[in-house]
């Protein structure tokens, strides 16, 4: 079960999907408002990207290789919106709070990007847990900026008050911009520890700065990564 | 639907509620594609062609297929298939008919094919259960949101590009802070309504 565990440290640290890869940036933004609905987010991403992890790696002889994108598709729509039924029924005050976001699951780079440069080449267990990982490290990257947000605009994490009172919530955090700005200042701090880290000589193209132009190229980039 | 209401779907979904500023979706085009306003421009085009199209066939399915035998709960997977299709179709038929057109938008086409915007108006339409006609002029106004916002940002970076950066904010970190700021401007918008 070494590869397992393996599998999870490169999700949750090596190759965390938000941190060190930028990848799915849509959702990152758009429901990090609060700690509590980027881990909803996280752990709703996690589910579909474990499950169609496995169902891909499962079909990945059968699945001719012309049209895997488009079987891949299916099969991760189909994991969306049985989550999305599930969400609607048993946490519905979460279901409102992600609204459209759910079902654009649908088209987070990250679960393609996995189904593709991993799952469709690995046996099934490895494949698991490669998506529990990739998902986790998302789920923690996700709760992280939300917290910060929630910090920031409203002195709360997880609706808990932590600052003292007489600090005044900059409310923008909250709002859309304060999105980009955060990212922004995560972008930075990541740059920078690339900077020192190529000056000190270690290997640090795993680290991508930013967003690529979308999905596409970023899976032509994972395929060269695999490749190298 | 009053000539009124179609206006304010116009102005909220182009201005207020801004698709990639306020919405977050479509941001990898809006921060790969906006290094210069020509291409922006053309990124622009052809997302409102895409989404604008998307969202009447989108619509046509929603209302007389799905509806009908109430597999609502389908739409998701419908919809993401039918959009992917949609686009390599409607590239194949550009690159045979239109070659001007194609010229134009052709290298921007595939990069749409995965973009969360059309899906999300596709989405939002039905959210906000928008008839075929309100929905195309929703997608339309979405999609022009999109166009304003990515020829504005490209207009800055072109700026920007001479301006002494300290070196971790290069690149992207920039970009995103003026998007932030652009998302700021927008926010005035809101009074509009």
């Amino acid at each position: 079960m070494n590869k397992a565990g393996e599998r999870l440290f490169n999700g949750l640290i090596k190759e965390n999907p938000t941190f060190v890869l930028m990848l799915g940036m849509c959702p990152t933004l758009a429901v990090t408002t609060s700690a509590v609905n980027g881990l909803g987010m996280g752990l709703t991403t996690t589910v579909v990207l474990t499950l169609s992890n496995g169902i891909i790696s499962l079909l990945r002889k059968v699945i001719p290789d012309k049209v895997r994108i488009p079987a891949f598709i299916v099969v991760i729509a189909t994991f969306v919106t049985l989550v999305e039924l599930l969400l609607e029924g048993f946490l519905p005050s979460l279901y409102d709070a992600l609204g459209i976001y759910i079902p654009l699951i649908v088209v987070n780079c990250i679960i393609l990007g996995r189904a593709e440069s991993y799952a469709s080449k690995n046996p099934i267990i490895p494949s698991l847990f490669d998506g529990l990982g990739m998902g986790l490290g998302f789920s923690v990257a996700l709760t992280m900026i939300g917290a910060l947000r929630e910090i920031l605009g409203a002195g709360e994490v997880f609706g808990y008050e932590v600052m003292p009172a007489s600090y005044v919530p900059a409310s923008i955090f909250v709002l859309a911009p304060g999105a980009f700005f955060v990212l922004a200042g995560l972008t930075a701090i990541q740059n920078y520890l690339k900077i020192e880290g190529e000056k000190k000589g270690k290997d640090m193209s795993k680290i991508q700065s930013g967003c690529g132009t979308d999905c596409k190229t970023c899976k032509e980039q994972c395929k060269e990564r695999e490749e190298k | 639907m009053e000539l009124q209401n179609l206006v304010l779907i116009i102005i909220s979904s182009s201005l207020v509620s801004n698709v990639v500023l306020s919405q977050f979706l479509g941001l990898c085009p809006f921060l790969g594609v906006s290094k210069k306003i020509e291409t922006a421009a053309g990124m622009g085009g052809a997302v409102i062609f895409v989404i604008t199209l998307a969202s009447a066939v989108t619509g046509a399915i929603y209302n007389f297929i799905l509806l009908p035998f109430q597999i609502t709960y389908l739409q998701t997977i419908v919809f993401i298939l039918v959009i992917a299709a949609l686009v390599q179709f409607v590239e194949m038929f550009l690159k045979k008919f239109m070659v001007g057109l194609y010229q134009a938008l052709g290298v921007y086409l595939p990069l749409i094919t995965t973009n969360c915007a059309v899906l999300g108006v596709a989405l939002n339409n039905v959210k906000y259960g928008y008839d075929i006609f309100t929905g195309v002029i929703n997608g339309f106004a979405t999609s022009l949101g999109f166009a304003v916002a990515i020829i504005i940002l490209a207009g800055i970076r072109e700026k920007i590009e001479e301006n002494d950066i300290p070196l971790p904010f290069q690149g992207m970190p920039i970009v995103l802070i003026t998007a932030g700021l652009m998302a700021i401007a927008f926010c005035g918008f809101s009074g509009l309504l």
